[in-house]
């Protein structure tokens, strides 16, 4: 059987970077097949030349055995290949419908004018694909983000009727937003809709990769370095072709985890509460401990977090750094105290990308290094290249822009710009979020670091099994109140089980 | 605040709350501010900004921002004079031509102000500030600094003849926000608009060809631009390079006040024309009042942040640029 769509030997060069070295990838008809590879393995690179916005420079793209090219995505959607973003990339102040046929509302047009009880009809009869109920001229900032995936997903299903050919469509880390049924509820989906197109499956979740897939598709340094089948693959072999080594059995550092001490507190929560965000909260951090909170979406977890870096005030109780009662909720009083936060949007709060490393590291404490308002330059840089050499940080130099670092090293510009200004209680905000298994490791390797050197962490992990291993002390959190508390020593952790059990 | 009145429900009509507070304050502060002849002179003062206001209307909710609108004014105006009076001087005549040649002439205005902004990739604020000064020298060009009177009856009638106790301008200038509405709402180059200012890296992905989108977009308002030009020649019966002075100040700031966010993605022409309202009734009630002419520039530019200030939405934001 002819492949209905198909790589051979195709090539993407970036200024400085060889992006896709001659990859080989093919796609049959009614085949679900996954994408995996680490961060800057060339993942995101080939699906962008697959679905149009990137072109190739070597090798061919084939359609049914024809070269094509695609100049932009309406190209490849013409040709069929139609693409599922990751989380919020429908526009949301515009309706449903709307953003089901955006760039298409052509069809909709009559005498110049648009047809908006037409819109909605078709709207129906695509939502109707991905059994989602919901009325089209519903404004899409009122969705859920599984309901928003779904529309999504019908968006790219209005191909269908648009091209004559077979449909392939991408999907983009579709489970990172989702709830556990509601993935089961997308892969249900995705299984009776093999019938209408053809899937590439791209995920960080290994598992879910295997579940989901036919054929597994494994990159690294822009090669396709395996492809499998899922019936004969398993999560560690996988893991290891894509970094290249054997994964440290002991991923959360574990038997790195040392007693904290007991005796020197340094955050003090006495039963603070915050309207319509926590109530009753009470604990206590310690010097060396990491403590992590536990609790779904919503359950409060940010928000006291925020109230600790000083972000929002807690309307009752009382709140003490190292001793001392807190009366001013403001971030930069917070930071004087020592607090550093590093938050979940790396991006938006975290680094300022156009700014380089040293003046990232130095942004929070430039009073520091100023002497009359004028800076100190050439001692900025020094302390750069201190954090840079004792983080591992990948950079070209201190002046390399924050923008063009990985994930895993500008979290840990973020990390070295609060530590070299001599924080020592840090407030990790989901810090492996988007990272790859590499950078993961990285991370929790800092946060053992941390640890051996007294300061406290509090943690929003992004699994549970990332809050099991990493943690000292866990706090189980459900509508703002604190349900369970448990002590994790190496040897005695609790199990995910006994957590969900409080959570929900 | 119970459930009866949402938040977003309150936000959302706040710009017409603020008007109407306004109205009452002036009318308790003089009763001659309440009456059928005062708000006709509001309508006629409001008429050429508001036209200016819808066009940088659609500008504002692609995210974009339009400044040209003094040199489009200018131009349009001195242009349209030349062409009235080149072609007979009355509207019973040949010279109606110009009206439409106007039109004409502010989209192709606005077709290169979108040209330089989107070909050129200079952003929109820097592009569209050029293109207003070359606007205005233009029109300086034309007149060589003289003012071109304009005064054909039939063509004045705009201002003079009254139906409902309004002049026909103010008639007219519905219509157009009528018509402006019907673009926002029901055509695909209106909708666009919203979905360039709402993502336009998602806009783009989704096969949406954003550069027409923007071109068009100053094209629509160069037209708007025109016909304010239009309205303004029939105010006064008198065309020149002034004729478009402080009118940047007046739409910006109508729009923003009416509630349509400086960041794009929401609002429309009904929020405008409430803004146009709310800082003519600001400027007129001053008047009416007695207040000092000296007085009057610095007091609207304090109530316009007051404005502001209620009828808008900023608690979402964390910084302001």
């Amino acid at each position: 059987m002819i492949p209905m769509f198909e790589l051979k030997k195709v090539e993407k060069t970036f200024p400085g970077v060889r992006a896709l070295k001659g990859v080989d990838f093919e796609i049959k008809r009614g085949e679900i097949v996954g994408l995996v590879g680490e961060n800057g393995a060339g993942k995101s690179t080939l699906m962008k030349v697959i679905y149009g916005a990137y072109q190739h420079d070597g090798g061919e793209v084939l359609v049914d055995d024809k070269p094509v090219r695609f100049e932009n995505p309406r190209q490849a959607m013409e040709m069929g290949v139609g693409m599922v973003f990751q989380e919020q990339s429908l526009i949301s102040n515009l309706t449903v419908m709307e953003n089901i046929f955006l760039g298409f509302e052509q069809q909709f047009v009559r005498f110049g004018l648009m047809d908006w009880k037409h819109m909605a009809e078709a709207a129906r009869f695509q939502l109707a694909k991905v059994k989602l109920d919901i009325d089209p001229a519903t404004t899409t900032s009122e969705l859920s983000f599984a309901q928003r995936q779904l529309v999504e997903l019908a968006k790219v299903l209005t191909l269908e009727e648009r091209v004559d050919g077979d449909l392939v469509i991408l999907l983009d880390e579709p489970t990172s937003v989702l709830a556990k049924e509601e993935v089961e509820l997308l892969f249900k989906l995705v299984r009776e809709l093999t019938e209408r197109a053809s899937f590439i499956f791209v995920s960080h979740r290994m598992d879910e990769v295997i579940e989901l897939s036919d054929r597994i598709y494994v990159m690294k340094d822009g090669e396709v370095v395996d492809s499998l089948k899922a019936d004969d693959a398993d999560v560690d072999d996988i893991q290891h072709k894509m970094v290249g080594r054997n994964v440290d059995k002991e991923y959360y550092r574990e038997e790195k985890q040392k007693p904290f001490n007991k005796d020197q507190v340094l955050v003090e929560l006495d039963g603070i509460s915050r309207a319509s965000s926590y109530k009753d909260i009470s604990l206590k951090l310690h010097a060396g401990e990491v403590l992590c909170l536990v609790g779904t979406e919503g359950s409060g977890r940010e928000a006291i977090i925020r109230t600790i870096f000083g972000l929002n005030r807690p309307h009752l109780g009382q709140v003490s750094i190292k001793g001392e009662q807190v009366h001013t909720f403001k971030a930069n009083e917070m930071v004087d105290r020592g607090v550093g936060y590093i938050p979940r949007e790396r991006k938006i709060e975290g680094i300022v990308s156009g700014m380089n490393v040293y003046e990232n590291m130095t942004l929070s404490q430039m009073g520091r290094h100023s002497r009359f308002g004028v800076l100190n330059l050439a001692g900025e840089k020094k302390l750069a290249r201190k954090w840079i050499d004792r983080l591992s940080i990948k950079a070209s130099s201190e002046q390399a822009d924050c923008g063009n670092l990985s994930g895993g090293n500008q979290q840990k510009v973020v990390l070295a710009k609060w530590r070299s200004g001599g924080s020592n209680i840090i407030l990790l905000d989901h810090p492996t979020r988007g990272l790859d298994i590499g950078a993961k490791e990285d991370v929790y390797e800092m946060v053992r670091e941390m640890s051996d050197e007294g300061v406290g962490v509090i943690l929003i992990a992004d699994t549970l099994e990332e809050a099991i291993g990493l943690s000292h002390s866990i706090l189980v959190l459900k509508d703002g109140e604190i349900t369970k508390r448990f002590d994790c020593e190496p040897g005695n952790k609790p199990s995910l089980y006994d957590l969900v059990h409080y959570m929900v | 605040m119970s459930n009866f009145v949402s938040k977003e429900k309150l936000q959302k009509w706040a710009p017409l709350l603020v008007l109407i507070a306004l109205i009452f304050v002036f009318s308790f502060a003089n009763s001659n501010f309440l009456s059928i002849r005062n708000f006709a002179r509001i309508g006629i003062a409001s008429t050429p900004a508001l036209m200016i206001a819808v066009g940088v209307t659609y500008i504002i909710i692609m995210g974009s921002i339009d400044l040209s609108m003094e040199g489009a004014v200018a131009v349009s105006a001195v242009l349209f004079a030349t062409l009235f009076i080149a072609f007979g001087g009355s509207l019973a005549s040949w010279a109606w031509l110009a009206v439409p040649v106007t039109l004409i002439l502010g989209s192709l205005f606005g077709l290169i102000n979108g040209l330089v902004h989107v070909k050129l990739k200079i952003p929109s604020f820097m592009a569209s500030l050029s293109m207003g000064f070359v606007g205005i020298g233009l029109s300086l060009l034309v007149t060589g600094g003289d003012r071109i009177r304009v005064e054909d009856p039939l063509f004045r009638s705009l201002l003079t003849e009254r139906y409902f106790g309004f002049p026909l301008m103010v008639h007219c200038a519905l219509v157009a926000l009528v018509i402006g509405w019907f673009i926002q709402c029901y055509t695909r180059i209106g909708r666009n608009f919203y979905a360039v200012g709402g993502g336009e890296d998602l806009a783009h992905a989704s096969g949406l060809n954003v550069q027409k989108v923007r071109v068009l977009g100053f094209m629509i308002a160069g037209v708007f631009y025109a016909l304010g030009a239009l309205f303004a020649v029939a105010q006064i019966g008198i065309a020149e390079t002034a004729t478009g002075y402080n009118l940047m100040f007046v739409s910006i700031t109508s729009v923003v006040v009416g509630g349509t966010a400086l960041w794009g993605g929401n609002g429309g022409v009904w929020n405008s024309l409430i803004g146009v309202l709310i800082v003519n009734v600001i400027n007129n009630g001053m008047i009416v009042v007695g207040l000092p002419r000296y007085l009057q520039d610095g007091v609207l530019g304090l109530l316009v942040i007051v404005a502001v200030v209620l009828s808008t939405d900023r608690k979402s934001l964390a910084f302001v640029k």
